[in-house]
């Protein structure tokens, strides 16, 4: 374990280093949108308001409360502040709500409904592209192309159709939403039957996009892995196929958990716009809604979670590949 | 090079993947030929107009007509006014009669008429029906009739002084024919929500967004690979300057940045173009990455040592030495970038950070359209299913042209 310290040690360097770019990054972009929001935000609420000093006061009383009054460096030290006390602002488009508890009502959802379906996509495509590789003849020719066609059908493009053949066509599952719209959240064994049979749908339809890239993947890593000098050695010495496959298979899964890292928020960026086809009650909705209500607090901190959510995965896989990497192990041990 | 084009030709999926590719590029190239004019022109008033042929009711009335005895005509008049509800209904009473329906198909009309034609009785008191409901079936049965026999229908119109002029008479055995019609079209994937023609607000949105994926794709292939060669080849500082932007933009998702710039541009300063630059600004890391690696396996080779023994120039060693060895690898992340860009527009177009709706259509930005208007709950397939389609045919040429250069640089790979 006292040999990991380093590799770790680092790795956690590397995630506060672009955890603090990502969040200087989610401040600064959204501020330099041209039009005033505060304006905009003022125009709402000072409808029908004639009097031109009342809409003034209007304005400044909200340039305070949003603090866009006060220059650049300060905002962001106030921002930070902020968000160590876990306040990430004030929603325009769903004044006065806060942003943290628009966020956290979405975000349980997101994760719920991503990370099993990343997960079991990615198991899943691993286990064809290896079968794929390993069986070739026939399996692979028909596999191959159909992975790789469906590899590129876009994550929403996918949800769309699976929306209209399970839900509007056969009427086997619910159009949308997270749960039943005369539902109230509570934790009622119909309340989750229908959470059940919304989640079915989106699920799938991560699924079945991220099988595609990884089955691909995986078949050129286990034939590469194949054709590699210790598999032709090991059958020499005549050792059984069984156990060599078995080690083909765990070296092609290392370049897969990196590809998996590397991809993580290609991945989730793609599931985050399938969501919105689905208007389930995540992440992805959310910022749809946010952006067409022109409400950059939510956005920057729906953003930002977002890229918290992918540094947080995108560490953890580092991590896993340390211990399940024996390169790294021994570099570590020396 | 010619040998290396052969060989690339000689790889079946490189050849499948450029064959639907040059053909996805003949149809951009060959339709607007067809069928010129604006792609955003709104030709329908209503949203939705399904796919086929529309001829001018106003105009065939007018045609020089051809007498024309089809056997089933009759039938098939009657069967596009018979409404769902009515077919429902004569099913009703047939079964209120204790007459077996179980086996009839409601949608054959000819099937349906002859049962009812045969079992039918005005008189008859089938149990629990109001006399109300057997009016209803009288007035149906009727109907029904009067549909089916040779009665002739008279178009008139008004002319100047108010009275109506009789214009024609049209009997149920006239026909025109369709190319003596002056005004018909052909809207082979019916139009949109707007009421422009889907196929050519199509071709032209294929068209944007190819255009899209080339800039974007350009643009990151340039960046990515100026600065994996520099801090592959130069190493020390500037690599290390180099790899930390770049791991730190290879965590950070590209598409949050995306739409963070997106956003902070404004809808109105967001053409096409100014699109397709964020995309590509947001999306070099990883060619940045494998070209470095590239560099590194080839820097201290002895053709490189060589000429930098001959006093060449840093740029000169780049494009003359170590340029060509990599070149493949460059040909291959460009074609990669390109599919991911315009795969990038159309996510962003669907969260509402497209291109200017003005000016020219997007595959995102019809995608975006018909989800606005619900044309996948509606069942208006033509809306959205071609733009997916469009979308996955693209990128899977792409794909399947990248894999065949995969396998023909990549020897190992080979099947």
């Amino acid at each position: 374990m006292k040999g990991y310290r380093k590799y770790f040690g680092k790795k956690i360097i590397w995630f506060l280093i672009t955890l603090v770019v990502a969040v200087i990054l989610n401040f600064v972009l959204p501020r330099l949108m041209p039009n005033d929001p505060v304006a905009a935000i003022t125009g709402k609420m000072a409808q029908g308001v004639t009097d031109a000093s009342a809409s003034q006061r209007i304005y400044e009383k909200y340039q305070e409360e949003f603090g866009t009054n006060k220059p650049m460096i300060e905002q962001f030290f106030i921002f930070v502040g902020n968000l160590f006390k876990g306040d990430l602002g004030t929603s325009f488009s769903q004044y006065p709500r806060k942003v943290s508890d628009i966020l956290a009502s979405s975000l349980g959802w997101t994760i719920a409904l991503q990370l099993p379906a990343i997960i079991v996509g990615w198991l899943l495509g691993n286990l064809l592209g290896a079968l794929a590789a390993y069986i070739r003849k026939g399996f692979d020719k028909v596999l191959l192309p159909m992975a790789l066609f469906m590899s590129n059908i876009p994550a929403f493009g996918m949800a769309v159709i699976m929306l209209v053949l399970f839900a509007v066509k056969w009427k086997i599952a619910p159009t949308s939403g997270g749960y039943a719209y005369d539902m109230i959240p509570n934790f009622s064994w119909d309340f989750v039957k229908s959470v059940i049979a919304h989640y079915q749908l989106p699920f799938w339809s991560i699924v079945l996009i991220s099988i595609g890239g990884q089955a691909v993947g995986m078949r050129s890593m286990s034939i590469y892995e194949l054709n590699a000098d210790y598999v032709k050695y090991a059958r020499f010495l005549g050792i059984k196929d069984r156990k060599i496959v078995g080690y083909v298979f765990r070296n092609a899964m290392l370049p897969q958990v990196t590809g998996l890292a590397m991809s993580i928020g290609t991945m989730i960026g793609g599931a985050l716009v399938a969501e919105i086809i689905f208007s389930y009650p995540g992440l992805g909705s959310t910022m749809f809604t946010a952006i067409s209500g022109g409400d950059y607090p939510l956005i920057s901190a729906t953003t930002l979670i977002i890229t918290l959510m992918v540094l947080v995965l995108s560490f953890l896989l580092d991590i896993i590949y340390g211990f399940i990497d024996p390169r790294v192990k021994a570099a570590q041990l020396d | 090079m010619k040998n290396t084009l052969r060989q690339i030709f000689h790889s079946s999926k490189f050849v499948a993947g450029f064959i639907i590719f040059v053909g996805i590029l003949l149809l951009l190239i060959i339709y607007p030929l067809i069928n010129p004019g604006n792609p955003l022109e709104m030709i329908g008033v209503g949203t939705f107009a399904e796919p086929g042929t529309y001829v001018s009711v106003y105009d065939t009335v007018t045609t020089e007509t051809e007498t024309l005895k089809l056997p089933d005509a009759a039938v098939k008049r009657l069967g596009n006014v018979l409404k769902e509800a009515d077919r429902q209904k004569m099913a009703d009473w047939l079964s209120a009669m204790e007459i077996d329906v179980s086996g009839l198909d409601l949608s054959d009309t000819d099937a349906l008429l002859a049962v009812w034609k045969e079992n039918y009785d005005e008189t008859a008191r089938p149990a629990g029906m109001t006399k109300a409901e057997r009016n209803y079936y009288k007035r149906l049965n009727a109907s029904l009739g009067s549909l089916g026999s040779a009665g002739k229908m008279t178009v008139t119109e008004k002319d100047s002084s108010g009275e109506e002029q009789v214009v024609a008479t049209i009997g149920t055995e006239d026909y025109v024919n369709v190319k003596d019609v002056p005004n018909t079209k052909n809207l082979v994937l019916g139009t949109d929500n707007f009421g422009r023609d889907v196929l050519k607000e199509l071709v032209s949105a294929a068209g944007t967004s190819i255009f899209i994926g080339l800039i974007a794709g350009a643009v990151a292939t340039v960046i990515g690979l100026l600065l994996g060669l520099l801090s592959g080849y130069l190493g020390g500082l500037v690599d290390d300057i180099i790899m930390f932007i770049t791991n730190i933009f290879t965590v950070i998702p590209g598409f949050v940045l995306l739409i963070l710039i997106s956003y902070s541009i404004g809808q109105d300063k967001r053409g096409a173009p100014v699109v397709a630059l964020v995309i590509g600004l947001t999306s070099w890391t990883w060619t940045a990455r494998s070209v470095r690696s590239q560099v590194i396996s080839l820097r201290n080779r002895d053709h490189v040592n060589l000429s930098r023994l001959s006093g060449h120039g840093l740029f000169r060693i780049l494009a003359t030495d170590i340029l060509p060895y990599i070149a493949s690898y460059v040909v291959m992340a460009f074609i990669l970038q390109v599919s991911s860009g315009i795969l990038a527009e159309a996510q962003l177009s669907l969260l509402g950070l497209g291109p200017k709706t003005t000016e020219v259509p997007t595959l995102g930005l019809m995608m975006n359209w018909a989800m606005l208007y619900s044309a996948h709950l509606n069942g208006s397939w033509w809306a959205y299913f071609p733009v997916i389609l469009m979308i996955t045919l693209i990128s899977f040429s792409l794909n399947l042209m990248n894999t065949g250069l995969d396998q023909v640089f990549n020897p190992t790979l080979r099947d």
